[in-house]
Protein backbone atom coordinates (compact mmCIF):
# COMPACT_ATOMS: atom_id res chain seq x y z
CA UNK A 1 0.00 0.00 0.00
CA UNK A 2 2.89 2.29 0.94
CA UNK A 3 4.72 1.25 -2.21
CA UNK A 4 1.50 2.61 -4.26
CA UNK A 5 1.01 5.70 -2.59
CA UNK A 6 4.31 6.50 -2.93
CA UNK A 7 4.19 6.05 -6.80
CA UNK A 8 0.95 7.49 -7.42
CA UNK A 9 2.44 10.47 -4.96
CA UNK A 10 5.41 10.69 -7.72
CA UNK A 11 3.19 10.90 -10.62
CA UNK A 12 0.70 13.20 -8.96
CA UNK A 13 4.06 15.62 -8.79
CA UNK A 14 4.76 15.10 -12.37
CA UNK A 15 2.12 16.05 -13.30
CA UNK A 16 1.94 19.31 -11.55
CA UNK A 17 5.40 20.25 -12.58
CA UNK A 18 3.99 19.64 -15.96
CA UNK A 19 0.97 21.41 -16.23
CA UNK A 20 2.21 24.38 -14.08
CA UNK A 21 4.92 24.55 -17.19
CA UNK A 22 1.91 24.45 -19.91
CA UNK A 23 0.06 26.94 -17.98
CA UNK A 24 3.01 29.25 -17.81
CA UNK A 25 4.30 28.85 -21.33
CA UNK A 26 0.67 29.41 -22.73
CA UNK A 27 -0.17 32.23 -20.43
CA UNK A 28 3.59 33.72 -21.75
CA UNK A 29 2.96 33.67 -25.33
CA UNK A 30 -0.71 35.41 -25.38
CA UNK A 31 -0.33 38.69 -27.07
CA UNK A 32 -0.88 41.98 -24.87
CA UNK A 33 1.41 43.34 -22.70
CA UNK A 34 -0.39 43.64 -19.29
CA UNK A 35 1.51 47.01 -18.59
CA UNK A 36 0.41 48.53 -21.91
CA UNK A 37 -2.86 47.45 -21.55
CA UNK A 38 -3.46 48.88 -17.77
CA UNK A 39 -1.46 52.32 -18.80
CA UNK A 40 -3.35 52.78 -22.53
CA UNK A 41 -2.93 53.34 -25.53
CA UNK A 42 -0.98 56.85 -24.99
CA UNK A 43 1.41 55.80 -22.06
CA UNK A 44 5.17 57.10 -21.89
CA UNK A 45 7.48 54.54 -22.36
CA UNK A 46 9.52 55.45 -19.20
CA UNK A 47 5.98 54.94 -17.41
CA UNK A 48 5.73 51.74 -19.28
CA UNK A 49 9.01 50.44 -18.13
CA UNK A 50 8.75 51.60 -14.64
CA UNK A 51 5.24 49.50 -14.44
CA UNK A 52 6.87 46.88 -15.62
CA UNK A 53 9.33 46.48 -13.32
CA UNK A 54 6.94 46.81 -10.28
CA UNK A 55 4.84 44.05 -11.99
CA UNK A 56 8.03 41.87 -11.72
CA UNK A 57 7.81 41.77 -16.25
CA UNK A 58 11.23 42.67 -16.82
CA UNK A 59 13.16 39.64 -14.87
CA UNK A 60 13.82 36.57 -17.56
CA UNK A 61 10.93 34.23 -17.81
CA UNK A 62 13.17 30.96 -16.22
CA UNK A 63 13.48 33.36 -13.26
CA UNK A 64 9.55 34.42 -13.06
CA UNK A 65 8.20 30.65 -13.63
CA UNK A 66 10.07 29.70 -10.17
CA UNK A 67 9.16 32.64 -8.43
CA UNK A 68 5.53 32.14 -9.31
CA UNK A 69 5.67 28.15 -8.56
CA UNK A 70 8.07 28.88 -5.32
CA UNK A 71 5.24 31.74 -4.11
CA UNK A 72 2.46 29.26 -5.19
CA UNK A 73 3.99 26.58 -2.89
CA UNK A 74 4.12 29.25 -0.03
CA UNK A 75 0.61 30.65 -0.49
CA UNK A 76 1.49 33.56 -2.30
CA UNK A 77 -0.46 33.20 -5.45
CA UNK A 78 0.96 36.96 -6.91
CA UNK A 79 -1.01 40.51 -6.80
CA UNK A 80 -3.50 41.26 -9.55
CA UNK A 81 -2.87 44.14 -12.01
CA UNK A 82 -5.78 45.07 -11.89
CA UNK A 83 -6.88 44.98 -8.38
CA UNK A 84 -3.41 45.42 -6.67
CA UNK A 85 -4.76 42.88 -4.10
CA UNK A 86 -3.32 39.14 -3.56
CA UNK A 87 -4.80 36.70 -5.73
CA UNK A 88 -4.57 34.57 -2.98
CA UNK A 89 -7.05 36.87 -1.10
CA UNK A 90 -9.31 36.93 -4.42
CA UNK A 91 -9.73 33.38 -5.11
CA UNK A 92 -10.47 32.43 -1.81
CA UNK A 93 -13.20 34.80 -1.86
CA UNK A 94 -14.27 33.33 -4.89
CA UNK A 95 -13.52 29.84 -3.75
CA UNK A 96 -16.74 30.40 -0.97
CA UNK A 97 -18.85 30.32 -3.73
CA UNK A 98 -17.95 28.04 -6.18
CA UNK A 99 -16.57 25.34 -4.09
CA UNK A 100 -19.84 25.30 -1.89
CA UNK A 101 -22.15 25.43 -5.25
CA UNK A 102 -19.92 22.01 -6.45
CA UNK A 103 -20.03 19.99 -3.13
CA UNK A 104 -24.17 21.39 -3.16
CA UNK A 105 -24.27 20.02 -6.29
CA UNK A 106 -22.49 16.79 -6.20
CA UNK A 107 -24.88 15.96 -3.10
CA UNK A 108 -27.55 16.23 -4.92
CA UNK A 109 -26.78 14.43 -8.47
CA UNK A 110 -25.68 11.41 -5.49
CA UNK A 111 -28.83 11.81 -3.76
CA UNK A 112 -30.78 11.45 -6.78
CA UNK A 113 -28.60 9.35 -8.99
CA UNK A 114 -28.16 6.06 -6.11
CA UNK A 115 -32.11 5.52 -5.65
CA UNK A 116 -32.61 6.12 -9.35
CA UNK A 117 -29.92 4.06 -10.51
CA UNK A 118 -30.47 1.30 -7.78
CA UNK A 119 -34.04 1.32 -8.52
CA UNK A 120 -33.51 0.52 -12.47
CA UNK A 121 -31.14 -1.86 -11.52
CA UNK A 122 -33.96 -3.81 -9.95
CA UNK A 123 -37.10 -3.51 -12.32
CA UNK A 124 -34.44 -4.21 -15.60
CA UNK A 125 -35.59 -4.15 -18.62
CA UNK A 126 -39.03 -2.91 -17.22
CA UNK A 127 -41.32 0.06 -17.19
CA UNK A 128 -39.78 1.94 -14.91
CA UNK A 129 -36.07 0.56 -15.50
CA UNK A 130 -36.85 2.03 -19.27
CA UNK A 131 -38.55 5.56 -18.15
CA UNK A 132 -35.29 5.78 -15.28
CA UNK A 133 -32.79 5.08 -18.44
CA UNK A 134 -35.26 7.72 -20.69
CA UNK A 135 -34.87 10.44 -18.97
CA UNK A 136 -30.84 10.25 -17.73
CA UNK A 137 -30.67 9.92 -22.16
CA UNK A 138 -32.35 12.91 -21.50
CA UNK A 139 -30.60 14.42 -18.61
CA UNK A 140 -27.03 14.14 -20.33
CA UNK A 141 -28.58 15.85 -23.46
CA UNK A 142 -29.76 19.12 -22.11
CA UNK A 143 -26.82 21.95 -21.78
CA UNK A 144 -26.83 23.25 -18.44
CA UNK A 145 -27.18 26.51 -18.76
CA UNK A 146 -30.11 26.10 -21.11
CA UNK A 147 -31.62 23.98 -18.27
CA UNK A 148 -30.67 26.77 -15.70
CA UNK A 149 -32.67 29.70 -17.76
CA UNK A 150 -35.42 26.87 -17.75
CA UNK A 151 -35.37 26.64 -13.79
CA UNK A 152 -35.13 31.03 -13.82
CA UNK A 153 -38.32 31.36 -15.78
CA UNK A 154 -40.42 29.06 -13.81
CA UNK A 155 -38.96 29.44 -10.26
CA UNK A 156 -37.98 32.40 -9.69
CA UNK A 157 -39.85 34.62 -12.76
CA UNK A 158 -43.19 33.11 -12.47
CA UNK A 159 -43.15 31.39 -8.81
CA UNK A 160 -40.69 33.58 -7.28
CA UNK A 161 -39.50 31.15 -5.02
CA UNK A 162 -35.89 32.12 -5.93
CA UNK A 163 -34.03 34.74 -6.88
CA UNK A 164 -32.81 34.92 -10.40
CA UNK A 165 -29.44 35.39 -9.65
CA UNK A 166 -27.04 36.80 -7.70
CA UNK A 167 -24.80 36.12 -4.22
CA UNK A 168 -24.67 37.97 -1.14
CA UNK A 169 -22.85 35.87 0.60
CA UNK A 170 -22.63 33.94 3.90
CA UNK A 171 -22.29 36.58 6.37
CA UNK A 172 -26.26 37.17 6.01
CA UNK A 173 -26.78 33.08 6.96
CA UNK A 174 -25.90 29.38 5.95
CA UNK A 175 -29.67 28.84 4.68
CA UNK A 176 -30.18 32.51 2.68
CA UNK A 177 -26.82 31.50 1.18
CA UNK A 178 -27.80 27.54 0.39
CA UNK A 179 -31.28 29.46 -0.73
CA UNK A 180 -29.12 31.75 -3.18
CA UNK A 181 -27.23 28.50 -4.48
CA UNK A 182 -30.60 26.15 -4.60
CA UNK A 183 -30.90 26.96 -8.46
CA UNK A 184 -27.61 26.63 -9.64
CA UNK A 185 -26.68 23.57 -8.31
CA UNK A 186 -30.26 21.97 -9.71
CA UNK A 187 -28.77 23.10 -12.80
CA UNK A 188 -25.17 21.97 -12.25
CA UNK A 189 -26.03 18.56 -10.76
CA UNK A 190 -28.54 17.48 -14.13
CA UNK A 191 -25.88 15.77 -15.97
CA UNK A 192 -24.23 14.39 -13.52
CA UNK A 193 -27.02 12.90 -12.24
CA UNK A 194 -27.84 11.09 -15.30
CA UNK A 195 -24.63 9.74 -15.90
CA UNK A 196 -24.13 8.52 -11.95
CA UNK A 197 -27.47 7.04 -12.57
CA UNK A 198 -26.50 5.07 -15.62
CA UNK A 199 -23.16 4.12 -13.82
CA UNK A 200 -25.08 3.05 -10.37
CA UNK A 201 -27.66 0.88 -12.72
CA UNK A 202 -25.09 -0.79 -14.83
CA UNK A 203 -22.13 -1.50 -12.14
CA UNK A 204 -25.16 -3.14 -10.04
CA UNK A 205 -26.24 -5.16 -12.45
CA UNK A 206 -22.49 -6.09 -13.00
CA UNK A 207 -22.63 -7.12 -9.32
CA UNK A 208 -25.95 -9.14 -9.25
CA UNK A 209 -24.43 -11.56 -11.88
CA UNK A 210 -21.90 -12.41 -9.40
CA UNK A 211 -21.46 -15.68 -7.46
CA UNK A 212 -21.38 -14.40 -4.67
CA UNK A 213 -24.99 -12.83 -5.17
CA UNK A 214 -26.33 -16.10 -6.23
CA UNK A 215 -24.91 -17.69 -2.71
CA UNK A 216 -26.62 -14.70 -0.72
CA UNK A 217 -29.39 -15.75 -2.40
CA UNK A 218 -29.12 -19.30 -1.33
CA UNK A 219 -28.60 -18.79 2.41
CA UNK A 220 -31.82 -17.64 2.27
CA UNK A 221 -31.55 -13.67 1.95
CA UNK A 222 -34.48 -12.41 -0.29
CA UNK A 223 -33.32 -10.30 -3.39
CA UNK A 224 -33.88 -7.11 -1.83
CA UNK A 225 -31.38 -8.11 1.48
CA UNK A 226 -28.47 -9.77 -0.77
CA UNK A 227 -28.70 -6.21 -2.72
CA UNK A 228 -28.78 -3.81 0.15
CA UNK A 229 -26.32 -6.51 2.66
CA UNK A 230 -24.04 -6.97 -0.56
CA UNK A 231 -24.52 -5.77 -3.53
CA UNK A 232 -24.38 -2.13 -3.03
CA UNK A 233 -20.84 -2.35 -1.35
CA UNK A 234 -19.70 -3.76 -4.47
CA UNK A 235 -21.23 -1.85 -7.15
CA UNK A 236 -19.66 0.85 -5.22
CA UNK A 237 -16.16 0.86 -6.67
CA UNK A 238 -16.90 2.39 -10.40
CA UNK A 239 -19.21 4.76 -8.90
CA UNK A 240 -16.83 6.39 -6.65
CA UNK A 241 -14.54 6.93 -9.69
CA UNK A 242 -16.90 8.32 -11.68
CA UNK A 243 -17.72 10.86 -8.30
CA UNK A 244 -14.04 11.52 -8.49
CA UNK A 245 -14.06 12.35 -12.08
CA UNK A 246 -17.14 14.43 -11.62
CA UNK A 247 -15.77 16.62 -9.37
CA UNK A 248 -13.99 18.20 -11.84
CA UNK A 249 -16.49 18.86 -14.35
CA UNK A 250 -18.81 20.11 -11.96
CA UNK A 251 -16.38 22.80 -11.25
CA UNK A 252 -15.56 23.33 -15.08
CA UNK A 253 -19.15 23.51 -15.33
CA UNK A 254 -19.47 25.94 -12.35
CA UNK A 255 -17.82 28.32 -14.67
CA UNK A 256 -20.89 28.85 -17.10
CA UNK A 257 -23.53 28.38 -14.28
CA UNK A 258 -21.92 30.92 -12.59
CA UNK A 259 -22.64 33.32 -15.83
CA UNK A 260 -26.32 32.10 -15.97
CA UNK A 261 -26.52 33.21 -12.18
CA UNK A 262 -24.35 36.02 -11.99
CA UNK A 263 -22.73 34.44 -9.05
CA UNK A 264 -19.62 35.82 -7.98
CA UNK A 265 -17.10 32.58 -8.61
CA UNK A 266 -13.78 31.37 -9.72
CA UNK A 267 -15.69 31.10 -13.13
CA UNK A 268 -16.35 35.03 -13.13
CA UNK A 269 -13.03 35.67 -11.68
CA UNK A 270 -11.06 34.00 -14.86
CA UNK A 271 -13.47 35.40 -17.90
CA UNK A 272 -13.10 39.33 -15.78
CA UNK A 273 -9.27 38.78 -15.51
CA UNK A 274 -9.13 37.66 -19.30
CA UNK A 275 -11.03 40.80 -20.57
CA UNK A 276 -8.78 42.79 -18.55
CA UNK A 277 -5.41 40.98 -19.69
CA UNK A 278 -4.92 39.93 -15.16
CA UNK A 279 -3.13 37.37 -16.79
CA UNK A 280 -1.44 36.62 -13.33
CA UNK A 281 -4.94 35.72 -12.23
CA UNK A 282 -5.67 33.52 -15.00
CA UNK A 283 -2.86 31.34 -14.76
CA UNK A 284 -3.57 30.63 -10.72
CA UNK A 285 -6.57 29.95 -11.25
CA UNK A 286 -6.35 27.66 -13.99
CA UNK A 287 -3.27 25.79 -12.08
CA UNK A 288 -5.76 26.04 -8.97
CA UNK A 289 -8.39 24.22 -10.92
CA UNK A 290 -5.76 21.22 -12.50
CA UNK A 291 -4.28 20.88 -9.09
CA UNK A 292 -7.70 20.44 -7.72
CA UNK A 293 -8.66 17.88 -10.17
CA UNK A 294 -5.10 15.70 -9.97
CA UNK A 295 -5.45 15.95 -6.20
CA UNK A 296 -9.16 14.52 -6.18
CA UNK A 297 -8.16 11.77 -8.35
CA UNK A 298 -5.35 11.11 -6.67
CA UNK A 299 -7.50 10.65 -3.39
CA UNK A 300 -10.25 8.62 -5.13
CA UNK A 301 -7.31 6.77 -6.20
CA UNK A 302 -6.19 5.88 -2.78
CA UNK A 303 -9.30 5.61 -1.46
CA UNK A 304 -10.25 2.79 -4.08
CA UNK A 305 -6.51 0.73 -3.57
CA UNK A 306 -7.34 1.08 0.35
CA UNK A 307 -11.41 -0.74 -0.81
CA UNK A 308 -9.85 -3.25 -2.95
CA UNK A 309 -6.52 -4.45 -2.44
CA UNK A 310 -6.33 -6.09 -6.07
CA UNK A 311 -6.14 -2.68 -7.64
CA UNK A 312 -2.61 -1.77 -5.82
CA UNK A 313 -0.87 -4.34 -7.80
CA UNK A 314 -2.65 -2.34 -11.31
CA UNK A 315 -0.56 0.61 -11.70
CA UNK B 1 -31.55 -2.72 -36.78
CA UNK B 2 -33.01 -1.39 -34.33
CA UNK B 3 -35.16 1.16 -32.64
CA UNK B 4 -32.41 3.39 -31.22
CA UNK B 5 -30.53 3.67 -34.06
CA UNK B 6 -33.47 4.46 -36.01
CA UNK B 7 -34.38 6.99 -34.14
CA UNK B 8 -31.18 8.43 -33.90
CA UNK B 9 -30.26 8.40 -36.96
CA UNK B 10 -33.84 9.95 -38.04
CA UNK B 11 -32.94 12.52 -35.10
CA UNK B 12 -29.10 13.56 -36.60
CA UNK B 13 -30.77 13.59 -39.79
CA UNK B 14 -33.07 16.08 -39.92
CA UNK B 15 -30.40 18.50 -38.18
CA UNK B 16 -27.79 17.77 -40.86
CA UNK B 17 -30.58 17.96 -43.71
CA UNK B 18 -31.81 21.45 -42.19
CA UNK B 19 -27.61 22.86 -42.21
CA UNK B 20 -27.33 21.80 -45.84
CA UNK B 21 -30.31 23.35 -46.87
CA UNK B 22 -29.35 26.69 -45.18
CA UNK B 23 -26.57 26.62 -47.65
CA UNK B 24 -29.38 26.88 -50.69
CA UNK B 25 -32.44 28.17 -48.61
CA UNK B 26 -33.95 29.45 -45.33
CA UNK B 27 -37.37 30.87 -45.12
CA UNK B 28 -35.96 34.18 -44.25
CA UNK B 29 -32.45 36.52 -44.64
CA UNK B 30 -31.62 35.08 -40.99
CA UNK B 31 -29.80 38.19 -40.66
CA UNK B 32 -32.30 40.53 -41.78
CA UNK B 33 -33.81 43.14 -39.08
CA UNK B 34 -37.42 43.58 -38.72
CA UNK B 35 -37.70 45.63 -35.41
CA UNK B 36 -41.53 45.69 -36.35
CA UNK B 37 -42.18 42.01 -36.19
CA UNK B 38 -39.61 41.59 -33.01
CA UNK B 39 -40.06 39.27 -30.01
CA UNK B 40 -43.23 37.39 -31.96
CA UNK B 41 -44.25 34.27 -30.57
CA UNK B 42 -44.50 31.43 -33.11
CA UNK B 43 -47.40 32.22 -36.20
CA UNK B 44 -47.34 31.02 -40.03
CA UNK B 45 -45.14 33.79 -41.51
CA UNK B 46 -42.29 33.37 -39.00
CA UNK B 47 -42.36 29.36 -37.71
CA UNK B 48 -40.65 29.55 -35.01
CA UNK B 49 -41.27 33.07 -34.10
CA UNK B 50 -38.50 35.95 -34.25
CA UNK B 51 -35.99 37.30 -31.74
CA UNK B 52 -35.26 40.60 -30.25
CA UNK B 53 -34.27 41.86 -33.87
CA UNK B 54 -37.13 40.69 -35.48
CA UNK B 55 -34.88 38.26 -36.84
CA UNK B 56 -36.36 34.68 -38.03
CA UNK B 57 -35.10 32.20 -35.45
CA UNK B 58 -36.09 29.10 -37.69
CA UNK B 59 -33.75 30.53 -40.00
CA UNK B 60 -31.50 31.18 -37.63
CA UNK B 61 -31.53 27.48 -35.99
CA UNK B 62 -31.01 26.36 -39.59
CA UNK B 63 -27.52 28.20 -40.28
CA UNK B 64 -26.65 27.71 -36.68
CA UNK B 65 -26.90 23.86 -37.39
CA UNK B 66 -24.50 24.73 -39.73
CA UNK B 67 -21.84 26.36 -36.81
CA UNK B 68 -22.49 23.47 -34.76
CA UNK B 69 -21.84 20.34 -36.87
CA UNK B 70 -19.48 21.98 -38.56
CA UNK B 71 -17.22 22.44 -34.90
CA UNK B 72 -18.09 19.62 -33.55
CA UNK B 73 -17.02 17.65 -36.96
CA UNK B 74 -14.04 19.02 -36.97
CA UNK B 75 -13.48 18.61 -33.35
CA UNK B 76 -13.59 15.22 -33.18
CA UNK B 77 -11.53 15.18 -36.54
CA UNK B 78 -8.62 16.43 -34.79
CA UNK B 79 -9.47 14.18 -31.90
CA UNK B 80 -9.02 11.04 -34.16
CA UNK B 81 -6.52 12.12 -36.49
CA UNK B 82 -4.48 12.40 -33.46
CA UNK B 83 -5.73 10.46 -31.07
CA UNK B 84 -5.83 7.00 -32.67
CA UNK B 85 -2.57 6.54 -34.27
CA UNK B 86 -0.95 7.79 -30.46
CA UNK B 87 -3.07 5.14 -29.46
CA UNK B 88 -2.23 2.66 -31.75
CA UNK B 89 1.14 3.39 -31.42
CA UNK B 90 1.59 3.16 -27.53
CA UNK B 91 -0.11 -0.71 -27.99
CA UNK B 92 2.50 -1.15 -30.32
CA UNK B 93 5.00 -0.37 -27.97
CA UNK B 94 3.11 -1.53 -24.95
CA UNK B 95 5.04 -1.39 -21.58
CA UNK B 96 7.44 0.55 -23.26
CA UNK B 97 8.36 4.30 -22.13
CA UNK B 98 6.71 5.85 -25.24
CA UNK B 99 3.54 3.77 -24.22
CA UNK B 100 4.22 5.62 -20.19
CA UNK B 101 4.50 8.51 -21.81
CA UNK B 102 2.00 9.50 -24.03
CA UNK B 103 -0.68 7.63 -21.36
CA UNK B 104 0.49 9.73 -18.90
CA UNK B 105 0.26 12.96 -21.20
CA UNK B 106 -3.49 11.54 -21.85
CA UNK B 107 -4.12 11.78 -18.10
CA UNK B 108 -2.73 15.41 -17.51
CA UNK B 109 -5.23 16.47 -20.45
CA UNK B 110 -8.06 15.03 -19.08
CA UNK B 111 -7.06 16.76 -15.93
CA UNK B 112 -7.64 20.19 -17.48
CA UNK B 113 -10.88 20.21 -18.03
CA UNK B 114 -12.53 21.22 -21.56
CA UNK B 115 -13.77 24.31 -20.79
CA UNK B 116 -10.55 25.48 -19.49
CA UNK B 117 -8.54 24.48 -22.47
CA UNK B 118 -10.68 26.93 -24.32
CA UNK B 119 -10.69 29.83 -21.55
CA UNK B 120 -6.89 29.50 -22.05
CA UNK B 121 -6.90 29.08 -25.96
CA UNK B 122 -9.18 32.09 -25.84
CA UNK B 123 -6.97 34.10 -23.80
CA UNK B 124 -4.23 33.86 -25.91
CA UNK B 125 -6.03 33.96 -29.51
CA UNK B 126 -9.03 35.86 -28.85
CA UNK B 127 -12.36 34.19 -29.22
CA UNK B 128 -13.89 32.52 -32.33
CA UNK B 129 -15.15 29.48 -33.86
CA UNK B 130 -11.76 27.93 -35.04
CA UNK B 131 -10.22 28.38 -31.08
CA UNK B 132 -13.67 26.79 -30.09
CA UNK B 133 -12.77 23.89 -32.63
CA UNK B 134 -8.84 23.47 -31.37
CA UNK B 135 -10.09 23.42 -27.54
CA UNK B 136 -13.05 20.70 -28.24
CA UNK B 137 -10.79 18.79 -30.18
CA UNK B 138 -7.51 18.72 -27.95
CA UNK B 139 -10.35 17.27 -25.23
CA UNK B 140 -10.88 15.02 -28.04
CA UNK B 141 -7.69 13.51 -28.17
CA UNK B 142 -6.98 11.52 -25.09
CA UNK B 143 -10.44 9.94 -25.37
CA UNK B 144 -9.87 8.51 -28.77
CA UNK B 145 -6.25 7.36 -27.84
CA UNK B 146 -7.05 5.53 -24.68
CA UNK B 147 -9.84 3.55 -26.26
CA UNK B 148 -7.70 2.75 -28.97
CA UNK B 149 -5.10 1.61 -27.24
CA UNK B 150 -7.24 -0.39 -24.93
CA UNK B 151 -8.68 -2.23 -28.04
CA UNK B 152 -5.32 -2.11 -29.74
CA UNK B 153 -3.49 -3.90 -26.54
CA UNK B 154 -6.21 -6.63 -26.64
CA UNK B 155 -5.62 -7.22 -30.07
CA UNK B 156 -1.93 -7.64 -30.18
CA UNK B 157 -2.46 -10.94 -27.72
CA UNK B 158 -4.41 -12.41 -30.57
CA UNK B 159 -3.41 -15.32 -32.73
CA UNK B 160 -3.56 -13.25 -36.17
CA UNK B 161 -1.51 -10.75 -35.11
CA UNK B 162 1.01 -13.03 -33.95
CA UNK B 163 0.52 -15.11 -37.61
CA UNK B 164 1.49 -11.40 -39.08
CA UNK B 165 4.37 -11.16 -37.09
CA UNK B 166 5.76 -14.85 -37.98
CA UNK B 167 4.81 -13.22 -42.12
CA UNK B 168 7.82 -10.33 -41.02
CA UNK B 169 5.76 -7.71 -40.78
CA UNK B 170 6.48 -4.05 -38.90
CA UNK B 171 4.72 -3.60 -36.05
CA UNK B 172 3.52 0.01 -38.25
CA UNK B 173 2.34 -2.14 -40.90
CA UNK B 174 0.23 -4.69 -38.61
CA UNK B 175 -0.99 -1.46 -36.80
CA UNK B 176 -2.21 -0.13 -39.77
CA UNK B 177 -3.40 -3.44 -41.53
CA UNK B 178 -4.74 -5.48 -38.85
CA UNK B 179 -5.62 -3.25 -35.33
CA UNK B 180 -6.79 -0.51 -36.99
CA UNK B 181 -9.50 -2.71 -39.05
CA UNK B 182 -10.77 -4.36 -36.07
CA UNK B 183 -11.30 -1.20 -34.24
CA UNK B 184 -12.85 0.97 -36.33
CA UNK B 185 -16.61 -0.48 -34.74
CA UNK B 186 -15.56 1.48 -31.63
CA UNK B 187 -14.19 4.30 -33.09
CA UNK B 188 -17.31 5.16 -34.81
CA UNK B 189 -18.99 4.63 -31.86
CA UNK B 190 -17.08 6.83 -29.47
CA UNK B 191 -16.65 9.37 -32.71
CA UNK B 192 -20.92 9.44 -32.55
CA UNK B 193 -20.24 10.29 -28.62
CA UNK B 194 -17.76 12.93 -29.21
CA UNK B 195 -19.54 14.37 -31.67
CA UNK B 196 -22.92 14.81 -29.13
CA UNK B 197 -20.54 16.56 -26.43
CA UNK B 198 -18.77 18.77 -28.99
CA UNK B 199 -21.98 20.12 -29.95
CA UNK B 200 -22.85 20.65 -26.56
CA UNK B 201 -19.17 22.43 -25.65
CA UNK B 202 -19.66 24.95 -28.62
CA UNK B 203 -23.17 25.58 -27.10
CA UNK B 204 -21.59 26.31 -24.22
CA UNK B 205 -19.02 28.28 -25.27
CA UNK B 206 -20.82 30.35 -27.45
CA UNK B 207 -23.20 31.26 -24.65
CA UNK B 208 -20.20 32.72 -22.83
CA UNK B 209 -18.62 33.97 -25.99
CA UNK B 210 -15.85 32.49 -26.44
CA UNK B 211 -17.36 30.89 -29.17
CA UNK B 212 -18.61 31.54 -32.97
CA UNK B 213 -18.49 35.45 -33.07
CA UNK B 214 -21.21 37.42 -34.45
CA UNK B 215 -22.44 37.24 -37.04
CA UNK B 216 -22.15 33.70 -37.39
CA UNK B 217 -25.33 32.87 -36.00
CA UNK B 218 -24.66 29.93 -32.92
CA UNK B 219 -27.26 28.09 -30.82
CA UNK B 220 -25.33 28.94 -27.80
CA UNK B 221 -24.88 33.11 -28.98
CA UNK B 222 -29.52 32.63 -29.27
CA UNK B 223 -29.31 31.34 -26.18
CA UNK B 224 -27.34 33.96 -24.27
CA UNK B 225 -29.39 36.55 -26.53
CA UNK B 226 -32.69 35.29 -25.30
CA UNK B 227 -31.54 35.49 -21.06
CA UNK B 228 -32.30 39.07 -20.86
CA UNK B 229 -35.71 38.07 -22.61
CA UNK B 230 -36.65 34.98 -21.24
CA UNK B 231 -39.75 36.69 -19.36
CA UNK B 232 -41.14 38.27 -22.40
CA UNK B 233 -40.17 35.94 -25.00
CA UNK B 234 -39.75 32.58 -23.61
CA UNK B 235 -39.54 30.93 -27.06
CA UNK B 236 -36.59 32.62 -27.78
CA UNK B 237 -35.14 30.50 -25.34
CA UNK B 238 -37.48 27.08 -26.12
CA UNK B 239 -36.90 26.97 -29.78
CA UNK B 240 -32.25 26.53 -29.37
CA UNK B 241 -32.45 25.02 -26.13
CA UNK B 242 -34.94 22.16 -28.34
CA UNK B 243 -32.45 22.45 -31.22
CA UNK B 244 -29.34 21.28 -28.67
CA UNK B 245 -31.31 18.57 -26.65
CA UNK B 246 -32.93 16.41 -29.98
CA UNK B 247 -29.24 17.13 -31.81
CA UNK B 248 -27.51 15.83 -29.01
CA UNK B 249 -29.85 12.75 -28.11
CA UNK B 250 -30.27 11.85 -31.62
CA UNK B 251 -26.59 11.24 -31.82
CA UNK B 252 -26.45 9.70 -28.74
CA UNK B 253 -29.33 7.05 -29.54
CA UNK B 254 -27.48 6.95 -32.86
CA UNK B 255 -24.00 5.71 -30.75
CA UNK B 256 -25.91 3.16 -28.69
CA UNK B 257 -27.75 1.77 -31.53
CA UNK B 258 -24.17 1.86 -33.29
CA UNK B 259 -22.63 0.39 -30.95
CA UNK B 260 -25.49 -2.81 -30.69
CA UNK B 261 -25.88 -3.27 -34.37
CA UNK B 262 -21.75 -3.35 -34.89
CA UNK B 263 -20.90 -5.70 -32.20
CA UNK B 264 -21.82 -8.97 -33.28
CA UNK B 265 -21.38 -10.98 -29.91
CA UNK B 266 -24.66 -8.26 -28.74
CA UNK B 267 -26.37 -9.59 -31.95
CA UNK B 268 -26.48 -13.12 -31.63
CA UNK B 269 -27.14 -12.33 -27.51
CA UNK B 270 -30.09 -10.44 -28.59
CA UNK B 271 -31.48 -13.05 -31.31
Amino acid sequence: MLRYAFKRLLSLFLSLVVASVVIFTVIEIAPGDPASFMLGMNAQPETLDALRQELGLDVPKVQRYFSWVGGMLSGDFGTSYTYRTPVAQMVADRLWVSLPLAIYALVLSTFVAFPAGIYAASRRGQAGDLSVMGATQLGVAIPNFWFAMILVLIFAINLRWFSAGGFVGWDAGFWVGVHALTLPAIALALPQAAILARVMRSSLLDVMGEDFMRTARAKGLSARQALWRHGLRNALIPVLTIIGLQFSFLLAGSIIIEQVFYLPGLGRLVFQSISARDLIVVESVVMLLVFSVIAVNFIVDLAYAAVDPRLRTRT
Amino acid sequence: MNRNLILGTLLSCLFLFAALVSFVWTPFDHTALDIPNKLKSPYADHLLGTDHFGRDILSMIMVGARTSIAVALVAVGIGMGLGVPLGLWAAARRGSLLDEVIMRGNDLVFAFPSLVIAILITAIFGAGAINAIIAIGIFNIPVFARITRGAALSLWQREFILAARVAGKSAARISAEHILPNVTNLLIVQGTIQFSLGILAEAGLSYVGLGAQPPTPSWGRMLADAQTMVSIAPHMALVPGFAIILTVLGLNLMGDGLRDYLDPRLRVARA
